[in-house]
């Protein structure tokens, strides 16, 4: 894991030396514009590119990490990050691999602590409560925040156990309770027509679309706030993938999700806000449309425009 | 220039078709040597009438023809082979020997003279001979050129075939009961001398009743040996024996291919499903192969969960890892052990220290557990083989995708639930591989099961219906130690030569079934959850 982090770090340290190349050459222009739009952002003569500076600030945040660190050994990750999510949004994290947004979202469940040379510093506080309490308990922790990940992960069990393995374990095992859940869950995953006749037979006879649909099942099985998904489009082909988002879509009226993508479309379909990953640190977080068509960074605007990463 | 480059290594691939071919040639060749010798056993065979020229007759079955180096010629440079032919006469008690060789040259005429009878009895062995008459009841006579011959031998048969079952369950229920009531009456006076006068008149009636019973089942042997049957081997003395004496007979000469093809199945089930007799040597060999089987399952039901469990403490459990990392070698050494040394371990801890223990504190009649039996050999096998089972568990758990382990967790599962829930059932079928591949290294075990409870002969099953059903403390027998038996114990080597290779063939065929077996719960399991992802 750790050397992984490592060579991933290095690769993006490559990178940084071109990028701070082209950065000089950029920065006259994304100065100019700053003073078209009126609005005088930061400068990047400072080389702080902290958090935004939008003028909305988000009430109520559902999650909100604050001056969180993240190490892996003694390869720092994640750089005084300072985020909030809010209710009922899709909040997507870009950048290049080894910028440690899937890190970040993957500490927002503690699913970091299988890993064993992890540090962090900070706070991510999720509903009033710093989720790095050693009184929280994390697995009641991880049923709120469900998680969906990059290669879809069926149980070797039935389609109909892999929905409600989350029940299964509290003991949960009244059957029309269990019945309701599974087609309530498959129903908003979109995938409660397909499968329900063969809602006994193996998970892996599902087409790959299918079994990351099944997966989104499985996590929304314990009503949790959060789904948290973590670049979950990655491995499916492009009809999947839009059946996905559109899963997302309708989603977004219950729970509140964070999603990691690589795919700059996919951001700017379905996420409210977007934030911006460079080398562990922060660069920009806004309003979905306004990081891309109006990023405030030039950063971010050579990634999304393509130009790097 | 492109043509010309030679690509390097690729001429060496002959080299690993060779290696597979050598290891596929040996194992056919082995497994070709014990089909054969095993199946032709069970083949009737012709029963040749040999006059030699010295004027002798010789009957038997013809085993095979071979060559042997004539010393008596002392020139090298001349042929000094002689064929033979290595003969099975049977007829112990006439001959002496059941085999032997005769060189071709001696022989003047065969002959195949349809009257002979093969004829199994309970002691000697096999007569071959040609029969006379019957007498029933010292009264009535049948020779053999009656038509009727035929018939009333076979009747005769069925009926002391009847009557002998009758008596084996008679002695075994009638007289089993009273014995061990009057073995446990004296069993509690042993115990407490005060209880003697109590029981005196009860104890009295016992016995009274056991001596009845006695008297009845000894008229019943006597009924066995009313009939009677004559018959003459070619150049000895008219012999009888009694119809009780009789297991089996058939006409090797008289049958034809369809004939010999159901004696030989006929020959197969006999020896799979009776009890061995004189030396083991005779018979079939049931108690052994039901002993392997019932030990082979007794040991793979105690050696998979501890396997299981021991795996899955080291590899999801156990910390730090360079301690592991010793450990995991430790374990796979553990393997290499000669088998022996677990067999000594087996007598000194399981028999001598666990075993005597349990007599102590339970103050059962010495030697109980305190002494070989299946329970303990069982256990010395499941320890020799849990090396195989930690291993292979260990990689299948390895074998599990990350992603797995992590949807698990993110469902709010604890790694317990985790592991019992999804690891071990995503495992299964490696579990099932390595209780396969112990079940083939027990099954197949000889030196540590002579120490913890194999013996030569015990013809009473480990698994019965009397109460408790499963006898854990018997002695019991094992294929395996049985070819051992036959093949350097037995008093005639040559004529126990067939039975080892039957009893090997058998052996084969457990291992084989079992392994099928399990191999098919694996395809099951396997196919249920078919997937890209293992």
């Amino acid at each position: 894991m750790t050397v992984d982090i490592q060579s991933n770090s290095k690769e993006a340290d490559v990178k940084n030396t071109g990028f701070n190349v082209e950065e000089k050459s950029s920065s006259s222009r994304v100065l100019e514009r700053n003073v078209k739009d009126g609005s005088n952002l930061m400068s990047p003569e400072t080389g702080q590119y902290l958090s935004n500076n939008n003028t909305d600030v988000i009430e109520n945040p559902i999650i909100s990490v604050k001056n969180f660190d993240f190490s892996y050994g003694n390869n720092k990750v994640l750089h005084d990050i300072n985020l909030d999510v809010p209710e009922k949004e899709i909040v997507a994290f870009i950048g290049p691999s080894g910028c440690g947004k899937s890190t970040l979202l993957r500490s927002m469940n503690r699913m970091n602590d299988l890993v064993d040379v992890a540090n962090y510093e900070g706070e991510i506080i999720i509903r009033d409560q710093n989720i790095f309490d050693p009184a929280l308990d994390v697995i009641g922790l991880r049923r709120r925040v469900g998680m969906v990940f990059q290669k879809s992960n069926p149980f070797p069990k039935s389609i109909y156990e892999n929905v409600i393995f989350g029940l299964r374990i509290i003991g949960e095992n009244r059957k029309s309770f269990l019945d309701e859940t599974v087609e309530r869950c498959l129903r908003s995953a979109a995938l409660w027509d397909e499968v329900k006749d063969r809602l006994h037979e193996s998970a892996f006879g599902l087409s790959g679309g299918q079994m990351q649909r099944l997966c989104i099942a499985r996590a929304i099985a314990n009503e949790p706030e959060i789904v948290l998904m973590d670049e979950p489009c990655s491995a499916l082909d492009p009809v999947a993938t839009v059946k996905v988002e559109e899963l997302m879509l309708e989603l977004k009226k219950n729970y509140t999700i964070v999603i990691v993508t690589h795919n700059m479309q996919q951001a700017s379909r379905v996420s409210d806000r977007t934030a911006f990953f460079y080398l562990g640190e922060l660069v920009e977080y806004a309003k979905t449309e306004r990081i891309f068509s109006n990023p405030s960074n030039p950063k971010t605007e050579d990634y999304i425009s393509g130009r790097f990463g | 220039m492109a043509e010309k480059t030679k690509i390097k290594g690729e001429s060496y691939i002959w080299l690993n078709a060779m290696g597979l071919s050598l290891g596929i040639i040996m194992i056919v060749f082995l497994l070709g040597l014990i089909v054969k010798e095993g199946l032709t056993v069970f083949w009737p065979k012709k029963v040749y009438q040999i006059e030699t020229t010295d004027n002798q007759t010789i009957v038997g079955e013809r085993v095979s023809i071979g060559t042997k180096i004539n010393t008596e010629i002392i020139d090298a440079s001349a042929d000094r082979k002689v064929r033979e032919w290595y003969i099975y006469q049977g007829n112990k008690d006439l001959t002496g020997q059941s085999f032997r060789y005769l060189e071709e040259s001696k022989v003047k005429s065969t002959s195949f003279p349809e009257a002979f009878i093969r004829m199994e009895r309970m002691e000697y062995g096999n007569a071959i001979a040609l029969p006379s008459k019957i007498v029933l009841d010292g009264k009535e006579e049948i020779l053999a050129s009656d038509e009727k011959f035929q018939e009333v031998l076979e009747s005769t048969i069925e009926k002391t075939d009847a009557l002998r079952d009758q008596i084996h369950e008679f002695e075994k229920v009638e007289i089993g009961k009273v014995n061990s009531e009057i073995e446990e009456i004296r069993l509690e006076i042993l115990e407490d001398e005060t209880l003697q006068e109590n029981y005196a008149d009860e104890l009295k009636d016992l016995e009274q009743q056991y001596e009845k019973l006695r008297l009845e089942a000894s008229e019943m042997h006597e009924q066995l040996e009313k009939d009677q049957f004559f018959y003459t081997v070619p150049g000895y003395q008219e012999k009888s024996v009694t119809f009780g004496e009789i297991v089996r007979f058939y006409y090797p000469n008289q049958l034809s291919l369809g004939g010999r093809f159901v004696q030989f199945i006929d020959n197969i089930i006999y020896f799979i499903k009776e009890k061995p007799r004189e030396a083991n040597t005779e018979g079939g060999i049931f108690p052994a192969l039901f002993g392997t089987f019932v030990m082979t399952v007794l040991m793979s039901l105690l050696v998979t969960p501890f396997g299981v469990i021991a795996a899955v403490f080291m590899h999801e459990y156990a910390r730090p890892e360079p301690v592991v990392r010793v450990l995991r070698i430790a374990i796979n050494n553990l393997a290499g052990v000669p088998s022996i040394v677990f067999g000594v371990f087996g007598l000194g801890f399981f028999v001598y220290f666990i075993g005597q223990s349990i007599d102590d504190i339970f103050n059962l009649p010495p030697p109980t557990f305190g002494t070989g039996g299946l329970m303990w050999a069982s256990l010395t096998l499941a320890l020799l083989t849990l090396p195989v089972v930690i291993v292979s568990t260990e990689e299948s758990l390895n074998a599990v995708p990350k992603g797995i382990r992590e949807a698990s967790l993110a469902c709010g599962s604890t790694k317990w639930q985790m592991i019992w829930r999804i690891l071990i059932p995503a495992s299964l079928p490696g579990i099932i591989t390595g209780m396969i591949l112990a079940m083939a290294r027990g099954a197949g075990e000889v030196a540590p099961l002579m120490l913890v409870g194999v013996v030569k002969l015990a013809p009473d099953l480990p698994l019965n219906t009397t109460y408790p059903f499963i006898h854990l403390d018997q002695k019991f027998m094992h294929l395996g130690f049985h070819i051992y038996d036959l093949g350097f114990q037995s008093p005639d080597s040559e004529a126990a030569k067939p039975m080892v290779f039957a009893t090997t063939l058998l052996l084969i065929t457990l291992v084989i079934t079992l392994n099928l077996f399990g191999i098919i719960v694996r395809n099951k399991i396997r196919n249920k959850y078919a997937s890209s992802a293992f």
